[in-house]
């Protein structure tokens, strides 16, 4: 077998070689860390998705060795593969950075910010999102945008005034079921997910929507109101099921199951898709053959204190300023707590007094 | 100068016997004598540029088409003309539709397109009828069909008409429309010459574009571009509509200066009912707006000529563009703040929802703008009405984020004052509904040239 040729790309200065057709966005998640640009609408799994939100949005200074003009417009990572000898400025770049700012704001527009009832807080991608990126205030002084209710059956209920269109959801019927029943009617900001004349998505796969939606537009029924999802723990499971994998994470609280849902990796994407069987009716711990506990990131407000096995994020900054970073302020020099042969950040989660014990003598 | 109109007005001209006696259908018969490539060559030596609006060579565009063994290719024919202040399409397809079928099968032939498509708007219901009618013609007599000319090239067109959407007129977006799609804009790349309807290959033109191939064909690239200035060559049609006496539609060789087509009486002839120029869009509602002094004069102190480059002379800061060519004359007493409002809200209306910056950001600046209009606004929000255009610019799949961003920057680069008299007199602001005549005095310009 041949070697696959690969390009060089580099990304806020740390460079990187990937296959030939990589995206950017892509090219870097390899990277890992801040230097990956958030995506709202783009998801690996789901063919054409991507390009809609614009939160990727990142400057390219160099278009590739051959030509190397830079690219006159900010491109949407998620979308725009890389060539070789390319360079990339995300989070070095300040017009990225305010033009991302400016695209959070235009999400939060017509956003209802229900959080507090919203079963979708504390892992909704658009609360990460605005966190991270977006400014404390709104400048925004109308009513927001709202819909009449639709009812899309027992399974999976619609809040579109939480919609950000992603088309997502679309995707996922049009790729994972046989038939497609809804999608997106009416254009511009009165566009809105629905089904024609009201009918109600029944197919075996649809219930991955919800997964997929990166805010609490579609969310579960069945779990609907039940609890707080940083309540719950997440638990690694499977069974033996005839149409999926089988392969899913329990929501548990106690014994007792609360939600079931697909296994997600690092970027919130789904691993392996699973069916409407699993996710909807096996709500039994006997269902399921329980594997331990799931890992998720050390960010999220979900498993507070389960950080064990986590994947961390690389931190880069020195390599992305090409400097260590200046201290505001060096915490050894003062305290007389933390000893300095201590590293903070190799502990993994927060430091407990072990810690600090076992080290040095 | 008329090229494409020269027979415009002669009766009966819309029927193919009519067409022909006055030379119709020449183009095609010395287009097959040549092979596509030198068809190409000549278009590409005429310097025609894409008439829809950006501008592109056309010529170029043609060479970019790929060209793979046994995958068809297709010429699409773009007739979704919906930008606001544009009409000249329609008049030519309304009154030339032969003109425009013999561009189409020049231009197939030029392509290697066996099945050519017009999409129209919908609202031009009636040019359905015409254009079909024309096409059976053509084919009765022998130009589509089979083996036409016994050249053994084979070429159909067909009429598509689309549901009445701005954002269809954007070739991405009309060629999902075309499969039978939503009418969202796709992410370029891959362009449409490599992957366009159906995934083939895929030229979309303007039909004023299409329809100067012929002259080209007839007289040859070098002799159309003769006509013109520069980079601008050969004839461009207008469609003027506002407060000038003579409205409608003019075929001008872009060595005219605007205040000679404005004031003179061979064109629109002045303002209407005396009253003094006041602002002007030059190519459609997309285009940024010029205040008087700046549409007669660039900032350089030249007079300003009717072709793509003296238009755009200054970039945006103090030029606008040639774009699709639908010119729009403000008098007196308009009012920009009420112009800009109502765009806004066309623009609104249009955004596919695609991009969130388009999506939200076009509500709220008409939100804005309506607020301001009737009497509610305050001064932030012109600073703020400001930056949300700029947040838009540039950040979309498509232009439509573009067209709706333009106008709102032009408008308060060019008429600030009159934002903050809308701010600063709400009572007045809220009683009058257009015409807040003489607030901020237009700049004094001579009546006639």
């Amino acid at each position: 077998m041949s070697e696959q040729p690969k390009f060089k790309v580099t990304i806020d200065n740390i460079t990187v070689e990937v296959p030939v057709g990589t995206t950017i966005l892509n090219a870097a998640r390899m990277i890992g860390g801040d230097v990956t640009p958030p995506a709202m609408c783009y998801y690996s799994k789901l063919e054409g998705s991507g390009g809609k939100c614009r939160t990727c949005l990142v400057e390219v200074s160099k278009g590739s060795e051959k030509d190397p003009r830079p690219m006159p417009k900010l491109v949407a990572s998620c979308r725009t593969t890389v060539m070789d000898g390319m360079e990339v400025k995300n989070i070095t770049s300040e017009k990225v950075l305010e033009a991302r700012k400016g695209v959070v704001e235009m999400l939060l527009v017509n956003h209802p910010l229900d959080c507090p009832v919203c079963d979708q807080a504390g892992e909704c991608h658009l609360q990460d999102l605005s966190y991270e990126h977006g400014a404390s205030t709104t400048r925004y002084e109308f009513d927001r945008r709202t819909f009449e209710k639709e009812d899309l059956g027992d399974y999976i209920s619609l809040h579109m005034t939480r919609c950000i269109l992603c088309y997502r959801c679309v995707y996922t019927a049009e790729q994972l079921t046989n038939k497609r029943e809804h999608g997106v009617l009416d254009r511009g900001d009165h566009a809105s997910i629905s089904t024609l004349l009201g009918k109600s998505l029944d197919n075996e796969f649809i219930g991955n929507v919800i997964d997929v939606c990166p805010v609490g537009a579609l969310t579960d029924k069945t779990f609907r109101f039940k609890n707080r999802v940083w309540f719950t723990k997440p638990v690694d499971a499977h069974r033996d099921c005839p149409t999926c994998s089988g392969k899913v994470r329990l929501w548990m609280r106690g014994d007792e199951v609360f939600r079931v849902t697909a296994r997600k990796d690092e970027w919130g994407e789904v691993e392996e898709w699973i069916c409407n069987d699993c996710r909807f009716h096996k709500k039994e711990t006997k269902d399921w053959i329980v594997e331990g506990p799931s890992k998720i990131s050390r960010h999220s407000v979900i498993s507070q204190g389960h950080y064990v096995g986590v994947k961390k994020q690389p931190v880069l900054i020195d390599k992305v300023i090409g400097k260590d970073p200046k201290l505001l302020l060096d915490i050894h020099s003062i305290s007389d707590v933390n000893r300095p042969e201590v590293e903070l950040s190799k502990i993994a989660g927060p430091a407990r007094s072990d810690d600090f014990k076992n080290t040095g003598k | 100068m008329k090229l494409l109109l020269e027979h415009a007005h002669v009766e009966g001209i819309r029927y193919y016997d009519t067409y022909r006696k006055h030379g119709g259908y020449r183009s095609v018969e010395k287009a097959f004598k040549m092979t596509p490539e030198e068809i190409v060559e000549e278009v590409k030596k005429s310097g025609l540029r894409g008439r829809g609006g950006a501008g592109f060579p056309t010529g170029m565009k043609w060479s970019f088409l790929a060209k793979p063994e046994g995958v068809p290719r297709h010429l699409v024919c773009n007739a979704d003309e919906s930008e606001p202040g544009t009409f000249k399409d329609r008049y030519l397809m309304e009154f030339i539709p032969h003109l425009l079928i013999e561009g189409l099968i020049v231009s197939s032939f030029a392509l290697g397109s066996n099945a050519t498509y017009i999409y129209i708007r919908g609202e031009y219901a009636w040019i359905v009828d015409i254009l079909e009618q024309a096409i059976t013609e053509a084919k009765n007599n022998g130009w589509l069909g089979k083996n036409i000319l016994n050249s053994g090239f084979d070429c159909e067109i067909y009429v598509q008409r689309g549901g009445g959407a701005y954002i269809c007129g954007e070739e991405t977006a009309l060629i999902e429309s075309l499969e039978g799609k939503r009418g969202n804009p796709r992410i370029k790349p891959p362009f449409p010459a490599i992957q366009g309807v159906w995934m083939r290959p895929t030229v979309v033109n303007n039909v004023e574009t299409l329809a100067a191939v012929v002259p080209i064909i007839n007289n040859g690239g070098e002799a159309y571009a003769s006509i013109g200035v520069g980079k601008s060559t050969g004839t461009k049609l207008l469609s003027v509509c506002g407060n000038v006496k003579r409205q409608g539609i003019y075929e001008i060789d872009m060595t005219q200066t605007v205040e000679e087509f404005i004031f003179s009486d061979e064109y629109c002839g002045g303002i209407a009912n005396g009253k003094r120029l006041k602002a002007c869009i030059p190519g459609g509602s997309s285009v940024p707006i010029l205040p008087a002094n700046l549409t007669l004069k660039t900032a350089k102190g030249e007079p300003r000529y009717m072709n793509y480059e003296s238009l755009s002379d200054g970039g945006f800061a103090t030029g606008s563009m040639m774009g699709s060519g639908g010119f729009i004359v403000l008098d007196e007493d308009q009012c920009v703040v009420r112009h800009t409002m109502t765009l806004a809200r066309f623009y609104n209306h249009e955004s596919c929802g695609q991009c969130s910056p388009c999506r939200e950001g076009t509500g709220w600046m008409y939100k804005i703008l309506k607020n301001i209009e009737y009497g509610k606004g305050k001064m932030s929000d012109i600073d703020l009405l400001w930056d949300i255009q700029r947040k838009i610019e540039g950040n979309t799949i498509c232009p439509l984020g573009d067209a709706a961003a333009w106008p709102v920057a032009a408008a308060i680069r060019h008429f600030r004052d009159e934002f903050e008299w809308h701010v600063n007199n709400p009572d007045e602001a809220q009683n009058r509904n257009y015409g807040l005549a003489h607030y901020a005095d237009p700049i004094h310009v001579p009546a006639s040239a």
